[in-house]
C-alpha cells in the first residue's frame, strides 16, 4: 500500500473540470461505476483503458452528449454554474459550442464531410453568432493554420482529405472559439504511425502555446505518455488508478496498470 | 543552516502483481539536506540510489515515511503531497537532472532551454538570451541553437538537456548520473554550474558513477548499501 | 319542435367547399400562425378537387377566409390568366359565390404562386402564398424531428453555413427563389418560391401574409408590420435580381420583375411578370383611365 495523499496545499486554483461519482448503465451493462475525475487549468488528463472500459462514455459525458444515471459535472468557468448534467438542451448546446472543443476518432462524427474544410470550422463561429463573412473566413483560416492544416486546401471538403488532415480540420473546429476545455477521443487511432506522430506533435504544440486544458482518451499508452501530465486508468467502468504520468508509467501500483504498462514497454 | 529536505523513515518497495511478490528497494531511510549542501548517494548496484531520487521526485510512490520539504510556501511532505502540488513544485522548486533529453519535435534547442525560465515568468527575450548563454557554456555550437534537438547526437542532446535542467536556480536539485558519457568540456561546465547553484543555496542530492568529477562539491556521503549503514543516517532492514 | 326545424336542408356541399370542422381547424391554426410569426403550424390538410402540389394548401386557406363579399384575385407566377390561376379563381367563385378581380387594388384576398404583386398591398388585404416545401432547414437537416428542435432552439448556424459554402464555391450567394428569411427576429421561414425581388416586400408590410403547404400540411404567417429579414452576412449585402434596368417589350414598363423570353439568335426580351401591372400600363398608354397603385419598387429600386 502507498500513502494516502493530502488535499492540494500550494495550488489554490480550483480544477477547471470536475466529474463526481458518475454512474451509468445501458441495459444490463454498467458502463461507468462511481467514476470521478478532475483536471486543473492547463493540465492534460490522459484516460487509458481497453475498449469497453468506459473511457469514451466518460468523454462523451464531458461533452454533454450523454447524461449519467447519477453523478455531477461542473466546469469552473464564469457564467457556468452547478451540475452541467442538469442543463437543458439549449444551454448544453451553447456551452459545448463556446467552451468545449472535441476531436473524435471518427471524423464523420465531428465533420460535415461534403462541406468545405473552412466551412466546417466556420460553423462553430456561426453557432456562436458570428455573422461577418470576412471574419468567419479569417478566423477559420487562423484556426486551420494553428492546426497545421495546409491552407491551399482551405476549401476542400474533408471527404477528399487524408485521415490526418481530417483530424486537423476537427482540431481547428475544436479550437476555433478558443475553448477552455479540449476533449480528444482517440484522436490518432487508425492513422499511419508517421501521420500519428505529426498530429500528436501538433496537439503538443497547441497545448504548450495556449495552455489549454485537455482530456485525452486513448488505448494507446504512447499517445498518453506523449501528451498527458496526469493519467487515469480505467477498467470495466471503474477507475483503477490515477497518478502523475511519469509515476503511472514508472511505478504503476495496480495489477491491471502493471499489465498494461509492461505489455506496451 | 536550515534543512531544505528532511527524509524520515522513507521506505520503497515494488509490488509485482504478475509475479505475486514484492521487491524492496530501500526502507526506513532518514537523512537531511541543508540549503547549499551537496549529498552524494553511494551504494552498490541495486542499493536503490536512483530509486531514492525518483521517490523524492515522486515518480515513485513510497510506502512509508516522510519527505519534509521546505518550499518557499512552507513545509510540505512530498510523500503525501497532492499531485497538483508536486507538478507545481517540479515547475518551480525541484529539479531532476538525468542524462536523457526528452526532445520535442519542432522545438528549437534554445526554446527548450528557455522554457523553464518562460514558465517562471521571465520575459521572452531575456529567457532566450540566458538560454543561449547556457548552451554556449555547455559547448553547444551557435549554429545548433535554433535547430531541433531531435536530430542531434546523444552527446549534444545531453548538453541541451543539462543546460535546460540547470538554467533556473532550484531549491532542490536531484542529479541522476548527469556526467555519464559527457565530454571533458561539458563536464567542466556542468561542475562549474553546479558549484554556482550550490553557492546560491541549492540543495543537491546526486548519484555519480565517477564521483571524482564532483569531489570538491561533496559535503556528505550517504551510503545506501544495506549492510553498510550508519545509524545516524540510515536504519535499514535487510531485503 | 320537429327534426326538420333543427336541421338544415340537405346541400350538395358546405359553403366554400370545406366542411365546418375543417374550416374551424384552419382558422385556429391561422390564428396560431399569426401569433407566432414564421413558425410552422401543422394542420390536417384536407382533400380538395385538385392534385397535391397545385396549390391545395393555398386553396384551403382561401376557402376558409372567403365569404360572399370577398373579392378574390388568383395569380400564378405573376399571371392572372394562366390555366392554374384561372381554374382556382373559378373554383373559389363557384363554391363561395365570391366576386373575382384581376386588379390588385380591388382584391380583398389574393392567392398567389411564386410572386407578390408589384403594387403595395394595404392593411385590409390578405396575401395567401402557396408553398411546396415549408421547411427551410430541409437542405441542411434531412431529419425533420431534429429540424423542429433546431427551430425551437433558434439553432440556425447551418443556414448561414449554407450561404458561406455558396460564397466559397461560387463567389456569391446562389440561393434564388425561396430565400430563407428571419421573421420577427426569431423563426427562419421559407417565403415560398418567390424571387429574391419579392422578399423585401414582406418586411414591415401592411398586409397579412399566410403561407400554406397542402402536401406538407404546414401553415405559417407573416402578420402586418413584422420584420422579415433575408439571411445575409453583415458584410455581404442582400441582392435582388438585376431587373431594375429591364423594360417590358409589350407594355414598355420599366423597373419591375421580368420574365425572360429567349429569342432565336440567343438574345432575350423581357415581359413584366406581374401581368395585371403590364395590362394597366398598356391601357394607360392607350389612353384608358386606369388607377395604378403605389409600387414597392420605384425606378427599379426598393423604396426605403
Amino acid at each position: 500500500m502507498t500513502l494516502a495523499l493530502e488535499a492540494p496545499r500550494f495550488v489554490k486554483t480550483l480544477p477547471l473540470l470536475r466529474v463526481d461519482h458518475v454512474s451509468k448503465t445501458y441495459g444490463d451493462v454498467q458502463a461507468l461505476r462511481d467514476v470521478s475525475a478532475y483536471a486543473y487549468p492547463g493540465e492534460v488528463l490522459g484516460i487509458v483503458g481497453e475498449s469497453g472500459s468506459g473511457k469514451s462514455t466518460l468523454l462523451r459525458m464531458m461533452n454533454l452528449e450523454e447524461t449519467p444515471d447519477q453523478g455531477s459535472y461542473s466546469l469552473n468557468l464564469p457564467e457556468t454554474e452547478g451540475n452541467l448534467f442538469d442543463l437543458d438542451r439549449f444551454a448544453r448546446r451553447m456551452l459545448c459550442a463556446t467552451k468545449i472543443g472535441i476531436v473524435y476518432q471518427n471524423p464523420h462524427l465531428g465533420l460535415l464531410m461534403k462541406h468545405s474544410s473552412s466551412g466546417n470550422v466556420a460553423e462553430r463561429l456561426l453557432v456562436a453568432g458570428e455573422r461577418s463573412f470576412a471574419t468567419l473566413r479569417a478566423k477559420a483560416t487562423t484556426a486551420l493554420e494553428a492546426s497545421e492544416f495546409p491552407l491551399e486546401r482551405l476549401d476542400a471538403p474533408p471527404i477528399e482529405l487524408s485521415g490526418g488532415m481530417q483530424q486537423r480540420v476537427q482540431l481547428a473546429k475544436a479550437i476555433a472559439l478558443e475553448p477552455a476545455l479540449l476533449l480528444l477521443d482517440e484522436p490518432t487511432t487508425g492513422l499511419d504511425v508517421s501521420v500519428q506522430a505529426l498530429v500528436l506533435d501538433t496537439l503538443k504544440r497547441l497545448q504548450q502555446d495556449r495552455q489549454i486544458t485537455m482530456v485525452i482518451v486513448s488505448h494507446d499508452l504512447g499517445v498518453i505518455r506523449t501528451l498527458a501530465d496526469r493519467v487515469m486508468v480505467m477498467r470495466r467502468g471503474q477507475v483503477v488508478e490515477t497518478g502523475l504520468a511519469d509515476q503511472i508509467f514508472q511505478d504503476p501500483q495496480h495489477a491491471y496498470t502493471q499489465q498494461l504498462v509492461h505489455a506496451k514497454l | 543552516m536550515t534543512a531544505v529536505l528532511e527524509i524520515d523513515g522513507l521506505s520503497k518497495a515494488f509490488d509485482l502483481h504478475h509475479l505475486g511478490n514484492r521487491i524492496a528497494a530501500f526502507s526506513k531511510i532518514s537523512f537531511a539536506v541543508d540549503a547549499g549542501e551537496f549529498v552524494l548517494l553511494k551504494g552498490a548496484n541495486g542499493a536503490g540510489k536512483s530509486t531514492l531520487l525518483r521517490t523524492l521526485y515522486r515518480s515513485y510512490l513510497p510506502q512509508a515515511g516522510q519527505i519534509r520539504f521546505q518550499s518557499s510556501h512552507g513545509e510540505i511532505d512530498l510523500a503525501r503531497a497532492a499531485e497538483v502540488d508536486i507538478a507545481y513544485l517540479r515547475r518551480s522548486e525541484i529539479g531532476f537532472v538525468t542524462q536523457f533529453l526528452t526532445a520535442r519535435p519542432r522545438v528549437s534547442a534554445e526554446a527548450i532551454v528557455a522554457e523553464p525560465l518562460r514558465l517562471a515568468g521571465v520575459a521572452a527575450d531575456d529567457a532566450l538570451e540566458q538560454a543561449r548563454h547556457a548552451l554556449d557554456i555547455f559547448g553547444v555550437k551557435p549554429d545548433l541553437w535554433p535547430a531541433y534537438p531531435t536530430t542531434f547526437s546523444g552527446g549534444e542532446q545531453q548538453k541541451v538537456n543539462l543546460a535546460r535542467a540547470l538554467i533556473l536556480p532550484q531549491r532542490l536539485l536531484l542529479l541522476d548520473e548527469p556526467t555519464a558519457s559527457l565530454d571533458a568540456k561539458a563536464r567542466a561546465a556542468l561542475v562549474a554550474r553546479l558549484a554556482e547553484l550550490k553557492s546560491q543555496g541549492t540543495a543537491m542530492i546526486g548519484v555519480f558513477h565517477h564521483p571524482d568529477d564532483v569531489e570538491h562539491l561533496i559535503d556528505r556521503i550517504v551510503d545506501l548499501t544495506p549492510d553498510h549503514y550508519n545509524e545516524e543516517d540510515r536504519a535499514d532492514v535487510a531485503v | 319542435m320537429s327534426l326538420s326545424e333543427l336541421t338544415k336542408p340537405w346541400e350538395a356541399m358546405s359553403y366554400g367547399f370545406l366542411d365546418a370542422s375543417a374550416k374551424r381547424e384552419l382558422r385556429r391554426k391561422m390564428i396560431k400562425a399569426v401569433a407566432v410569426p414564421g413558425c410552422q403550424m401543422p394542420y390536417a390538410s384536407r382533400e380538395v378537387p385538385m392534385a397535391r402540389g397545385w396549390g391545395t394548401g393555398g386553396l384551403q386557406v382561401s376557402l376558409t377566409l372567403v365569404n360572399p363579399e370577398t373579392t378574390v384575385k388568383v395569380i400564378d407566377q405573376g399571371a392572372d390568366d394562366s390555366v392554374n390561376a384561372a381554374s382556382i379563381r373559378r373554383f373559389i367563385a363557384r363554391v363561395a359565390g365570391a366576386p373575382v378581380t384581376m386588379d390588385t387594388l380591388q382584391a380583398d384576398l389574393i392567392q398567389s404562386r411564386h410572386r407578390i404583386p408589384e403594387e403595395i398591398l394595404s392593411e385590409d388585404q390578405i396575401l395567401v402564398l402557396q408553398v411546396p416545401n415549408p421547411e427551410p432547414l430541409r437542405p441542411v437537416q434531412p431529419n425533420m424531428s431534429i429540424a423542429r428542435q433546431m427551430h425551437a432552439d433558434a439553432d440556425y448556424g447551418r443556414m448561414w453555413l449554407q450561404l458561406y459554402e455558396q460564397i466559397v464555391r461560387s463567389g456569391r450567394v446562389m440561393q434564388g427563389a425561396s430565400y430563407p428569411s428571419l421573421v420577427h427576429g426569431r423563426h427562419i421561414m421559407t417565403p415560398s418560391p418567390i424571387p429574391r425581388w419579392d422578399v423585401p416586400k414582406l418586411h414591415m408590410a401592411k398586409h397579412l401574409t399566410i403561407l400554406s403547404a397542402g402536401r406538407e400540411k404546414r401553415i405559417y404567417a407573416v402578420p402586418p408590420y413584422t420584420r422579415v429579414e433575408p439571411l445575409v452576412f453583415s458584410d455581404v449585402p442582400y441582392r435582388v435580381e438585376d431587373h431594375g434596368g429591364l423594360t417590358c417589350h409589350r407594355s414598355g414598363t420599366k423597373g419591375f420583375f421580368m420574365n425572360e423570353i429567349p429569342q432565336d439568335g440567343g438574345t432575350s426580351t423581357y415581359e413584366v411578370s406581374d401581368s395585371e401591372w403590364g395590362v394597366k400600363a398598356i391601357r394607360q398608354r392607350d389612353g384608358e383611365g386606369v388607377i395604378k397603385g403605389e409600387t414597392w419598387y420605384k425606378n427599379g429600386e426598393m423604396a426605403q
